[in-house]
């Protein structure tokens, strides 16, 4: 770890210095423990603030919507392949990025690691593969393996897809990997239990939209959940009026979502977020053989005519 | 939507023409009647009470 953030360092700093972008976006540490969060570095000395750990869970491309000036970025797998849908939906051009690739090693899940503990976490360090968790009277030793965020542990793209400099050697790509064994679990309930199902899942929402903004998708101007002229969707917290955001957000997010996880991870209440999305990504997989940001050359399958798109649903 | 717990058989998809009036027709006779042997939808129904 503490090699990589030397390396981010040192790229940042040389890349500031020759004026080769305007600003770096990186990762500082956070106030509270497992939060660390977005940093945008405009001189070296900003530069000293830069970490990396498991705790950059945040998805950076988020921050490049729309920008103009030359931006450095640091980027995981994840990242690299949101900033790929950026460039194809003319959010920022390619020549204004230097995309500063992290081989990932796997973000650990913050929600996961809170509901272990009674009470507060003060500190969380990390050591290899260790994770010590500290707090009034506490202190235990957790294997990082044991906490992943649920989306990095069944990862496939770990290595950025798109990098102009790299921290380190490329990490080993997880095989084998089964990513759907959830989705798959809902698709067999019976009508009534799924919908059960998603009522509790979204019982806790507050509808604070913290999903949303994490995600670097929902950049809309407006999102449909904010207009009022027409209203699109209840503002309320019916049950019915959740429901619909959440969909509807997924729908908007189909064959373009990387399963990066920023939404799980931003919300309050730990609602698992990657519930609706991911259903959408396995079905681009299956209908398309689509997976979201990994080359420049393909448009994305909704953008896109074939002549042999899937069509049996139309009658 | 059948993966949110809509049932099969309430939504449907139809690529219709102007010219195919037949066709329209037996697409809603068929439609109503798939609809109509599922019962009212009351999934959609509001349950908290409405406020200003």
């Amino acid at each position: 770890m503490s090699a990589y953030i030397d390396k981010i360092k040192e790229i940042s700093n040389r890349l500031l210095k020759e004026s080769k972008v305007d600003m770096v976006i990186g990762f500082r540490k956070g106030t509270v423990p497992m939060m660390n969060e977005p940093c945008f570095a405009k001189t070296p000395q900003d530069v000293d603030n830069f970490v990396w750990d498991s705790n950059c869970g945040i998805n950076l491309a988020n921050y490049l919507t729309n920008r103009e000036e030359k931006i450095g970025i640091i980027a995981k797998g994840c990242d690299s392949r949101n900033i790929v849908t950026h460039i194809i939906e003319n959010k920022i051009k390619r020549d204004r990025l230097v995309i500063i690739g992290v081989p990932c090693k796997a973000m650990i899940d913050r929600h996961k690691i809170e509901t272990m503990f009674e009470t507060e976490i003060q500190d969380v360090i990390e050591a290899d593969d260790k994770i010590i968790v500290k707090g009034d009277g506490f202190e235990k030793t957790l294997n990082k393996s044991d906490v992943l965020q649920e989306n990095c542990a069944i990862c496939i793209h770990r290595n950025p897809v798109k990098h102009d400099e790299v921290v380190g050697d490329p990490v080993e790509e997880q095989k084998d990997v089964d990513r759907y064994e959830d989705v798959r679990k809902i698709e067999a309930m019976p009508p009534e239990e799924k919908w059960r199902y998603f009522d509790d899942l979204i019982s806790a929402c507050i509808r604070c939209y913290a999903c949303r903004n994490a995600c670097p998708l929902c950049y809309c101007h407006t999102c449909f959940v904010d207009e009022s002229r027409p209203q699109w969707v209840g503002k309320s917290q019916d049950p019915i009026d959740t429901r619909t955001f959440h969909f509807l957000r997924a729908y908007h997010c189909s064959g373009r979502c990387t399963d990066c996880g920023a939404c799980e991870r931003a919300c309050p209440m730990g609602i698992k977020v990657r519930r609706f999305t991911k259903k959408l990504e396995k079905d681009c997989l299956d209908l398309f053989g689509w997976e979201a940001g990994m080359t420049l050359e393909e448009r994305p399958p909704l953008d896109t005519y074939r002549s042999d798109d899937p069509d049996e649903f139309i009658k | 939507m059948e993966y949110m717990g809509i049932e099969p058989g309430r939504l449907h998809f139809s690529w219709i023409s102007s010219a195919e009036s037949t066709k329209f027709v037996d697409v809603v006779n068929k439609v109503t009647a798939a609809v109509k042997a599922l019962g009212p939808n009351n999934n959609y129904l509001k349950t908290m009470a409405k406020v200003a």
